[in-house]
């Protein structure tokens, strides 16, 4: 699929996060979203970068701006080196947390977009890669 | 610099207007602030307007839950004003609907139910004369 252009940002630090979600409202803006699809791309940036940072340790966001011929789209991938996911089914469940939060934040970020895709395994550190389409 | 959210004090109520995309540890410091002033003031209600949020993700909605928890454990209420449409549609997809937390479309609104929420506890907002006017909050 042809990439019109793309971005790394690092997630290294609480303001990488703020960062994170600048940037993605800027591009989602750029493809022409919604406020309504803006938001929910942000927001679920905005989960999977503190994600990445807090159970991580630190990791990057890679930004694409796609174009299949009929659709433009955005793909953000967040990858992290952290101790990974060992059970990504029950991650994904709402009200699961390992962390100080609420436990919304990857299966909600999920519900948030059109395509969501995660590789983890212990040790081997996450790649959560998400999508949306318009 | 340490960074802050102001907090205005209006008789026996708090106000606070977010503007700035809040990074976590900016939450965090609001919600501690907020907290000592209800304790220092004798403050019976909070009002905060984020008309200015463009999101509330799920750390920035956990921040709202604690201090309208916190401010009710020390006698105040709270109603959260002003979420933009794009906002509330995309906090309850998330999973957040934010349970516990009074709301108001906007600022005036949210006045007249903390007016009347400290009303029915028999307590006004205006504070009484010579008392809890002396100190104005930071």
């Amino acid at each position: 699929m042809p990439i019109r252009r793309s971005e790394t940002l690092p997630i290294a630090a609480e303001m990488d996060i703020v960062k994170v979600r600048q940037t993605v409202r800027a591009w989602a803006i750029a493809c022409k979203f919604s406020l309504v699809e803006q938001t929910k791309l942000v927001t679920a940036a905005s989960e999977l970068a503190r994600n990445a940072l807090e159970h991580g340790g630190g990791g990057k966001a890679t930004l694409e701006e796609l174009d299949d011929g009929a659709r433009r789209g955005l793909r953000i991938a967040f990858e992290d080196q952290g101790k990974g996911i060992a059970d990504i089914a029950q991650a994904l469940k709402d009200g699961y947390t390992t962390g100080g939060g609420m436990g919304h934040g990857l299966g909600g970020s999920k519900r948030l977009v059109d395509d969501f895709a995660i590789v983890s395994a212990p040790g081997k550190g996450t790649r959560v890669t998400i999508g949306r389409w318009r | 610099m340490m960074e802050r959210i102001p907090i205005l004090r209006i008789g026996r109520l708090l106000l606070v207007s977010i503007q700035v995309d809040m990074h976590d540890r900016l939450a965090m410091t609001l919600q501690d602030d907020l907290t000592a002033q209800i304790a220092a003031t004798g403050a019976r209600g909070v009002l905060i307007d984020i008309s200015a949020l463009e999101i509330v993700d799920s750390f920035i909605g956990r921040m709202l839950a604690n201090i309208s928890g916190m401010a009710r454990v020390l006698d105040a209420e709270t109603v959260l004003t002003g979420m933009q449409p794009a906002v509330a549609i995309t906090l309850v997809e998330l999973g957040l609907a934010l349970p516990g937390i009074r709301t108001a479309l906007n600022v005036e609104r949210g006045m007249a139910l903390l007016q009347s929420m400290v009303a029915a506890r028999g307590d006004g907002l205006v504070a009484e004369e010579g008392e809890g006017d002396a100190d104005p909050a930071q």
